[in-house]
């Protein structure tokens, strides 16, 4: 029987040296699920990413996909599976130097022997999926930053990959792409039998479209449920979040001495 | 203080080691992964056009001067001794064995060499290698190899050109424009110049000059932090390094080529 579980993350623990970024992380995506992965700016969400996709190999634990275990693998191995995954990357990541039919078609010129009708039909279908079949022959400098997330969104699916993660999918966006992007990514799921991992800090825009929530604060997972427990989570950080409180559990301030300490009020009084 | 400056040199010793093992791993991979560069030649040419052609104006106009320079200057020194048949040889050789391969080595270095590091270090900044190593494409093999390849090739043909078109300079200052006898400006040089020992060792140079450039530039970019800073940094060092790289190469391949010749 085929495991429920596309991603396994158990006891996983990473760090460059002596910092550590993450530690004890337990994570599963199930086939067909949205599952995000929430936390404030700098928490080694993006690490996390980097763990699943094997650009990173974990000091401790181990990262499962599809039944491998990700850090054991070799180059070749590496390679096989990433066949299988497509990454979104924060701002699109596009080849600069190529139009964007031929960034959706990159990974089909070079992972198949497709004539070039059969890559020419198919860029197009996946450019339509996303609304953007008319901007093929655009270079990415001539796209708005929304759009060129669209087109990395289908050149990550491409492949009809079984696992796509996003990497902070919403960040910089108007409300228009947002709720456009939000829903690509839902029904791409829906349609295609994804499984997605969205890591993002948009709360409002996540919730609305997401099966199940992880929460990291300084590398450990902090909550996690369904969009609805999260919504009513007592948690004082989830709520932190979840309301965008500006001090709570995460404080406003950077860690520093003693206010008076730094501007040198102290040995005057007394 | 002082232990502070120790440390600071034992630091940075520790980091320059470091910098070139990792230098060398990247270069070996470079040549492991140079299958796609020529499986696929398209990948390679199109680079040749971006490393080679484009920098043809600059090494083609360079070359002109160069020689016409040599042609006046040669030709001034030449005759206070009345050799001034010489002329051929001396802009013929000093060309092909010198000025060609190294001028043309520093004016690559500045034009194409710059422009790979600034190339790759801005593919860094913005994940593009990234983006292509998780969509399971090596990015030294397609991206890394086929410009190496790209350098190594064009620049004996851009030092080739440079010694032709500075041959073609001397020749019309010094033929045309002062009046030294046409045929002994080209008798004498094709007597003096030998194909062995002047031509092949030029062009030995060139190549070891492509494959320094090359190097040097590529791997500045790919190591270079994915910052605007850090990509600025990488392109000036690319140039420093290999300029240096070039002129300290030539001084060591003379004195192994051209010992003892008379």
């Amino acid at each position: 029987m085929q495991n429920d579980n596309l991603v396994e993350i158990e006891q996983l623990a990473f760090g460059y040296g002596a910092r550590s970024i993450l530690t004890n992380i337990n994570l599963t995506a199930k086939r067909g699920q949205v599952v995000a992965i929430m936390g404030s700016s700098g928490c080694g969400k993006t690490t996390l990413l980097r763990l699943i996709g094997g650009q990173l190999k974990p000091s401790q634990g181990v990262v499962r996909v599809a039944g491998e275990t990700v850090g054991e693998l070799d180059q070749a191995g590496l390679y096989r599976l990433r066949r299988k995954m497509g990454m979104l990357f924060q701002f699109g990541a596009l080849f600069t130097d190529m139009s964007v039919f031929d960034n959706v078609a990159f990974q089909l010129r070079e992972h198949t022997d497709l004539p070039e009708d059969a890559i020419h039909d198919l860029v197009l279908m996946k450019l339509h999926a996303v609304g953007l079949r008319g901007a093929a022959q655009l270079m990415p400098a001539e796209l708005s930053g929304g759009m060129a997330r669209r087109v990395a969104l289908a050149r990550a699916i491409a492949l009809e990959p079984m696992l796509v993660m996003y990497d902070e999918p919403f960040a910089g966006l108007d409300p228009i792409s947002l709720g456009v992007t939000g829903n690509l990514i839902r029904r791409l799921t829906d349609t295609l039998g994804l499984t997605s991992i969205v890591v993002t800090h948009d709360v409002h825009e996540s919730l609305k479209i997401v099966d199940y929530i992880y929460f990291i604060s300084d590398g450990v997972i902090v909550a996690e449920g369904t969009a609805d427990e999260m919504r009513a989570s007592g948690l004082p950080y989830v709520h932190q979040f979840v309301h965008g409180e500006a001090d709570g559990p995460v404080p406003f301030h950077y860690p520093a001495p003693s206010y008076a300490d730094d501007l040198k009020l102290g040995g005057r009084g007394a | 203080m002082l232990k502070q400056a120790i440390e600071n040199l034992g630091n940075r010793t520790i980091q320059g080691v470091w910098r070139i093992g990792f230098a060398s791993r990247f270069f070996l991979a470079m040549l492991l992964h140079s299958g796609t560069a020529f499986r696929r030649f398209g990948l390679t040419i199109r680079e040749l056009y971006f490393t080679g052609v484009l920098s043809l104006i600059i090494i083609l106009v360079s070359g002109l001067f160069v020689g016409m320079v040599l042609g006046l200057q040669g030709y001034e020194t030449l005759q206070r001794f009345g050799s001034e048949s010489a002329l051929g040889t001396l802009v013929a050789l000093s060309l092909v064995r010198e000025l060609g391969p190294v001028l043309a080595g520093l004016l690559f270095a500045s034009r194409a060499g710059s422009a790979i590091t600034a190339e790759i270090g801005l593919m860094k900044a913005t994940e593009q290698l990234s983006a292509m190593e998780m969509m399971a494409v090596d990015p030294i093999a397609r991206v890394v190899a086929p410009r190496f390849w790209a350098g190594v090739i064009s620049m004996p043909l851009l030092a080739a050109l440079f010694s032709g078109m500075g041959i073609f300079g001397g020749y019309l200052v010094g033929v045309k424009l002062i009046g030294v006898d046409e045929g002994t400006f080209w008798s004498q040089m094709q007597s003096s110049v030998d194909f062995q020992q002047d031509i092949i060792n030029g062009v030995i140079k060139s190549v070891v000059f492509g494959v320094a450039v090359t190097t040097i530039a590529l791997f500045e970019g790919y190591d270079a932090p994915p910052t605007a800073e850090g990509v600025s940094g990488a392109t000036t060092r690319t140039v420093v390094t290999s300029s240096l790289a070039v002129l300290a190469l030539d001084f060591v391949l003379t004195a192994f080529m051209f010992r003892g010749l008379n």
